[in-house]
């Protein structure tokens, strides 16, 4: 399915360190590789500390990456030279953060705070087309027009967040990274804001990178989801295949670790553990992504591939 | 049957502000037996946290309880001094807070901040208490406890500090343990550590927990029974089995729906935002919200109605005269397991 559909972004070999040079080197995002198709939604889940943040915060250009490439529409990121072209590349890439009471100017109206993307870009001809501009996103995110004129603070949590999707889809992007955006958010909050997500990207062909600490949330928003631990990406596969034919033993552990909202489930659950000691030794076993079943990932030595095409293979009976 | 421990009765709390009284607790009863797990559900601002610091004399300035009891068995915690309270927090009732990271002080060696409780309320010396406080790092899992004891907060990761914060509140070995939000602040895998640890430790010193969170996955695993507030009031409450398979209230169907299981497919959200409590509605407080409002739900406040004998739910459409309705599909699939368990459970009998 995914092959005749086009690459939007490419994230190849991405390393992030922090602090390079001095002895509390950190490698927050190392040798990270992955693709998102144009329309899709890709979830990357990981514990805090496992590098998804960061790995969102480089591909929107937040800081210069270590090494790799990032290719977003056929052009490498890393490289835009001219003031226009880096100004065309921030409109088409938006995000959206995850606290919708540190994101959102206290001392700004709704309205100047959606419009600061279109002044930016020059999107309105006018105050009047302005004005209208803002109404309709508004109304698009489930608000109405009269709240323009409010301050953040007149807002409850999930009326912020909407009106920061309302910011981000302002100017019109291809590409939204929405870094934990319902995890500031009440249960029943949280799906709605969710539900808008989805709709919203049904009806203006957005794509996202989805960033959450929530499995079940990504499970249900993404097409695709790769798991990071420790900085490095483990496994990449279709949302279903990650769930319910996890290969790595870390997906597994953590997909374990899920509580469900079933008390017979919860009885009968059993944690596995994970040892991350199988991670070391990366000198003597190079690890990279092998493609074990048809767009099913994990990162593995070579000798382990047979061990995962078992593991994979298992699965089917 | 078992002994009771805690016996709250229309409890009502207002907090006093600018903008005029707000309602924030409205005529909450409930009880909490030996050895049983009682989990809160409900978001922010339905008056779950309020309920659990009023049991422990941690009201805000400005709340005032306007009426109702709260029973620690035969005394009144509401009439009792802040002397008096001193000397059952920590000792009979203990907290948790939800944020490890600010609930410990960062300046105290952990060793000092577990010894204290027993200093104080048992008045035990330095050297017995901080043996007592190295077994209790070891019960609840601290690796290496003689090097760690005589170390500060910030040399401990996000995990390790809420199991310290745990130590804390178990040395005493209290009777109550409050757990508010114990875990949101901690990653999954973090998560089913700590709550595994919770379970072992109360099956060994038979402490009564009150659970409060909005995690239903936590709810399913953790609780015995469990209390649903909505607008500070509580709208159901049952057994663990009875909410989660046979939910009763519009707003329980609600909060069931719109979580994720992992292998939902629809999420079908709450419409809308919880009532300002400055002004409560006069009716069932969700019927703004709820598909299965009738006229009466906006007029009247409903009574609990009783479903079997441990579960009972605050909403007009268990009143005998009301229209039968079909409650949203996965909730339907619910109720079919519960029937079916219930069927296997009279096989077995």
């Amino acid at each position: 399915m995914s092959e005749n559909k086009k690459k939007l972004l490419e994230v190849k070999h991405l390393k992030q360190y922090f602090n390079v040079g001095k002895s509390d080197l950190v490698k927050a995002v190392d040798d990270v590789s992955f693709d998102i198709y144009e329309g899709e939604t890709f979830g990357l889940v990981g514990e805090s500390g496992s590098g998804k943040t960061t790995t969102g915060r480089s591909i929107i250009h937040l800081y210069e990456p270590t090494d790799g490439e990032i290719i977003f529409d056929g052009q490498d990121i890393n490289k835009l030279k001219t003031r226009s072209e880096k100004h065309e590349f921030r409109r088409e890439m938006q995000m959206i953060f995850q606290d919708p009471y540190a994101s959102l100017n206290p001392r700004m109206k709704v309205m100047d705070i959606v419009a600061e993307g279109i002044d930016i870009h020059h999107l309105a001809k006018d105050n009047a087309e302005r004005s209208k501009m803002v109404e309709d996103l508004l109304e698009i995110v489930g608000l109405n027009k009269d709240h323009s004129s409010r301050y953040p603070h007149e807002f409850s949590g999930g009326q912020r967040q909407r009106i920061g999707i309302a910011r981000a889809l302002a100017v019109q992007p291809k590409f939204i990274i929405a870094d934990e955006p319902i995890s500031a958010l009440d249960v029943s909050i949280q799906a709605q804001v969710v539900n808008l997500l989805k709709d919203l990207q049904r009806e203006q062909g957005l794509t996202y990178l989805f960033i959450a600490h929530d499995l079940s949330m990504v499970k249900y928003i993404s097409d695709r989801i790769g798991v990071m631990h420790y900085g490095k990406l483990l496994e990449v596969g279709t949302s279903d295949d990650v769930y319910t034919k996890p290969l790595h033993d870390y997906t597994a552990s953590l997909i374990s670790a899920v509580p469900v909202p079933d008390p017979e489930f919860e009885r009968n659950r059993k944690q596995i553990v994970y040892d991350a000691s199988q991670e070391v030794d990366e000198e003597n076993k190079p690890r990279k992504m092998h493609e074990i079943t048809p767009g099913h990932f994990v990162r593995c030595s070579e000798d382990e591939v047979a061990k995962y095409k078992k593991r994979a293979a298992s699965y089917e009976n | 049957m078992s002994e009771r421990i805690l016996d709250i009765k229309n409890l009502e709390i207002n907090f006093h502000t600018y903008a005029g009284d707000v309602k924030a607790i409205r005529d909450v009863s409930f009880h909490l037996d030996k050895g049983e797990t009682l989990a809160i559900v409900g978001e922010s601002g339905s008056g779950k946290s309020v309920t659990t610091k009023s049991l422990m004399g941690l009201l805000a300035n400005n709340a005032e309880v306007v009426g109702g009891s709260i029973m620690y068995h035969d005394q009144d915690i509401l009439k009792k001094s802040e002397k008096e309270m001193q000397s059952i927090r920590g000792k009979d009732i203990a907290m948790i807070f939800q944020d490890p990271m600010t609930s410990l002080d960062p300046t105290m060696k952990i060793g000092q901040q577990i010894a204290e409780p027993l200093i104080k309320h048992k008045k035990m010396e330095k050297k017995k208490a901080w043996a007592q406080a190295l077994d209790i790092l070891k019960l609840v899992g601290i690796v290496n406890p003689e090097k760690r004891i005589n170390e500060y907060p910030h040399q401990f990761s996000g995990g390790m500090r809420q199991r310290i914060v745990i130590a804390i509140a178990l040395v005493c070995y209290p009777e109550v343990l409050i757990a508010d939000e114990p875990t949101t602040a901690l990653d999954v895998t973090i998560q089913a550590q700590i709550l595994d640890l919770m379970k072992e430790l109360q099956s060994k010193i038979e402490t009564s927990i009150i659970f409060i969170t909005h995690d239903l996955g936590v709810v399913a695993g953790m609780a015995d029974r469990v209390a649903v507030m909505y607008a500070g009031k509580i709208v159901e409450y049952g057994t663990v089995d009875e909410i989660f398979y046979n939910p009763q209230h519009p707003y329980t169907w609600g909060l069931l729906n719109s979580m994720p299981t992992l292998s939902s497919t629809l999420l079908e959200a709450i419409p809308g935002t919880p009532p300002d409590l400055l002004d409560p509605p006069k009716g069932d407080a969700f019927a703004a919200r709820s598909a299965y409002a009738m006229k009466i739900d906006v007029e009247k406040q409903p009574p609990f109605f009783k479903v079997s004998d441990t579960h009972y739910a605050a909403t007009w459409l268990l009143h005998p005269d009301a229209p039968k309705v079909t409650p949203p599909s996965e909730i339907v699939r619910r109720q079919k397991l519960f029937s079916q368990m219930n069927a296997n459970k009279s096989v077995r009998a």
